[in-house]
């Protein structure tokens, strides 16, 4: 049957040569799906509409962006989530780094466990880490403050840093170091001269998902804020019962903006480690 | 004749390299601490609290071990709730496989250079931005007066919107107040969180493994059942822990899109906070964690933690 023979081999060099029109298709209505909204939010903080969320906006203006400037409660907001991020994030940098460079090559008993201990707070639902340290904070007596939003965050943020230090880490040749010490270098200095001009880049781009991460968390800190309102729980609290519509429409684009740099910052950073960091 | 600190420094570091267990116990004691105590000590209270009991007329937790709370939540009430979210998880799931698989199966296999990078950087996009703000723009996107409605309008097929929502369980007045809103929402957040895991399994599949199947015989579908499924199975397991989970737990979501019927997350948010009844709600918060153990349970023997 020689027409049938032709008729499969044509079939079966299709999915390795060149993408069929259904996968590319199914591809770019995906990669849509998930930039729409994005478009859209930017779209709305220029629409001159302030009572609905009606679409096609009737108007366009600036006007809310100097409207937004003016208020206070935004800037308090934001300034909050500022300082929370910072904290997180340089509590994270240390914790993460000193867990990878303990886990990342030598295999000892209980390292499976300590990696599945690192990922769970980010795997298990926020409502678990949330409500786990509010129940601890008030078994404890802890009054709600700065740092107990701090805490929550540093522990899930954690596992950012520890997943871009390790995957560049299992890429060093453990050689590099070898050599340093055989020269006469102690640990401490190849730790300066050798490791960390090699580990520097993966641990910023931890350093900046990680703080992207803490900027815009709202669940476990609905946990652990009590009276204070951090950036995100003032969006929430506008998404929940809408006040004031176009200042939320800028600080929303606000937000995109300020956390799209160190994604892309992030990325360019590791894109060499990408294989083995897939999170 | 040597700085004495260099030689402190010098001495310490030939123990540490002599002795690569006081290195990783150096190495490993601060996050390993931190962790004990932050999160297992907190976990530990959680269950703790989940035993004692909240009195009634003074309002105050009763630090009592009993069985009251587990009780409760056998009520039909909360079992429905139960039940309905880990149908929504579920469904998610699936849902983020169907649009998952072929943009990660793409990525893998047919994206090279440049094109490859801008789709990663469009999935890590969504995956890392803020999550209030990609929640608002659903908000404006299914709004009764917003762009959903809109595009409808204009393609003249208001009565197939009009015909979904008039369905009996997944309806609603609006999109945002119909429990169809908050699947959409609910795939629409967690689906980078499939693409990449599966990404990374399918790259790992050698090419020469298609080929081969295909130089016997295979039509591409057989290929693809019988050989890219069975392998990227890892990494859509690994996804689907993220995805179920995340969707389990969180009470946000349906708080903001969808109707009044209540999910897991928002039954213990509620009774924390308004009701002040913390015991009952670390009871129930270990409901998720029991049905997230029972799905890691299954995802392991999927190989799932080989692809995280």
């Amino acid at each position: 049957m020689p027409s049938n023979a032709t008729n499969n081999v044509k079939a079966v060099s299709s999915p390795t040569l060149a993408a069929g029109r259904g996968l590319k298709l199914a591809v770019w209505a995906g990669i849509l799906f998930l930039h729409l909204p994005l478009a859209l939010i930017i779209l709305y903080a220029f629409s001159s509409e302030d009572k609905s969320y009606v679409f096609p906006p009737p108007g366009l203006t600036t006007q809310w962006f100097a409207v937004a400037m003016e208020r206070q409660d935004v800037w308090d907001a934001m300034a909050l989530s500022f300082k929370i991020a910072l904290w997180a994030t340089g509590i994270a940098m240390v914790l993460g780094t000193l867990a990878a460079g303990a886990l990342a090559r030598t295999p000892f008993f209980g390292r499976e466990a300590i990696n599945l201990l690192l990922i769970l707070p980010i795997a298990m639902p926020g409502v678990i880490t949330g409500i786990s340290l509010r129940s601890a904070y008030h078994s404890l007596d802890i009054p709600f403050s700065f740092w107990t939003i701090v805490i929550g965050h540093a522990t899930f943020c954690v596992v950012v840093v520890y997943n871009n230090a390790v995957a560049r880490l299992r890429r060093i040749s453990p050689s590099l170091l070898e050599a340093s010490m055989d020269l006469g270098a102690n640990w401490f200095q190849t730790f300066r001269h050798v490791l960390l001009p090699q580990l520097g880049t993966a641990l910023l781009a931890g350093g900046l998902l990680a703080f992207a991460l803490s900027f815009d968390e709202v669940i476990v800190t609905t946990f652990t804020a009590g009276q204070q309102t951090t950036l995100p729980i003032w969006m929430l609290q506008e998404l929940i019962r809408p006040r004031q519509r176009p200042v939320t429409n800028v600080v929303a684009v606000v937000m995109i903006a300020l956390t799209f740099i160190p994604i892309v910052a992030a990325y360019w950073l590791t894109r060499s480690d990408e294989d083995t960091n897939n999170r | 004749m040597k700085n004495p600190s260099i030689k402190i420094a010098d001495r310490l570091s030939n123990l540490l390299y002599i002795r690569r267990g006081l290195l990783l116990g150096v190495l490993l004691a601060p996050p390993l601490l931190w962790f004990s105590i932050v999160y297992l000590g907190s976990l530990l209270s959680l269950l703790a609290n989940s035993f004692f009991r909240l009195d009634d007329f003074t309002g105050q937790i009763v630090r009592e071990v009993g069985l009251g709370n587990f009780i409760e939540i056998f009520s039909p009430t909360n079992l429905d709730v139960a039940l309905r979210s880990t149908t929504m998880s579920i469904a998610v799931t699936a849902a983020c496989i169907a649009i998952g698989f072929p943009i990660a199966y793409y990525m893998a296999r047919h994206a090279r250079g440049y094109q490859k990078a801008l789709l990663y950087v469009a999935i890590m996009l969504p995956l890392w931005s803020s999550y209030v703000v990609r929640l608002y723009a659903w908000k404006l996107l299914l709004a009764k007066e917003g762009a959903i409605s809109w595009v409808m309008q204009s393609l003249h097929a208001q009565w197939l919107l009009d015909g979904l929502l008039a369905l009996p369980v997944l309806g609603g007045s609006s999109l945002s107040f119909s429990p169809m809103g908050t699947f959409i929402v609910f795939v629409y957040m967690w689906l980078p969180f499939m693409i990449l895991p599966i990404q990374a399994a399918i790259e790992r599949i050698p090419g020469s493994y298609l080929e081969a199947s295909s130089d016997l015989g295979a039509r591409p579908s057989q290929s693809f059942w019988q050989v890219v499924w069975p392998l990227a199975m890892p990494g859509v397991a690994a996804g689907s822990i993220f995805t179920f989970s995340l969707t389990l737990g969180d009470y946000i979501i349906p708080q903001v899109i969808g109707n009044s019927t209540l999910y897991i997350g928002q039954v213990v948010f509620r009774q924390q906070g308004v009701a002040g009844n913390l015991p009952f709600a670390a009871a129930f918060s270990l409901v998720p964690i029991v049905i997230i153990a029972v799905y890691l349970y299954l995802a392991k023997r999927k190989g799932a933690f080989d692809a995280l």
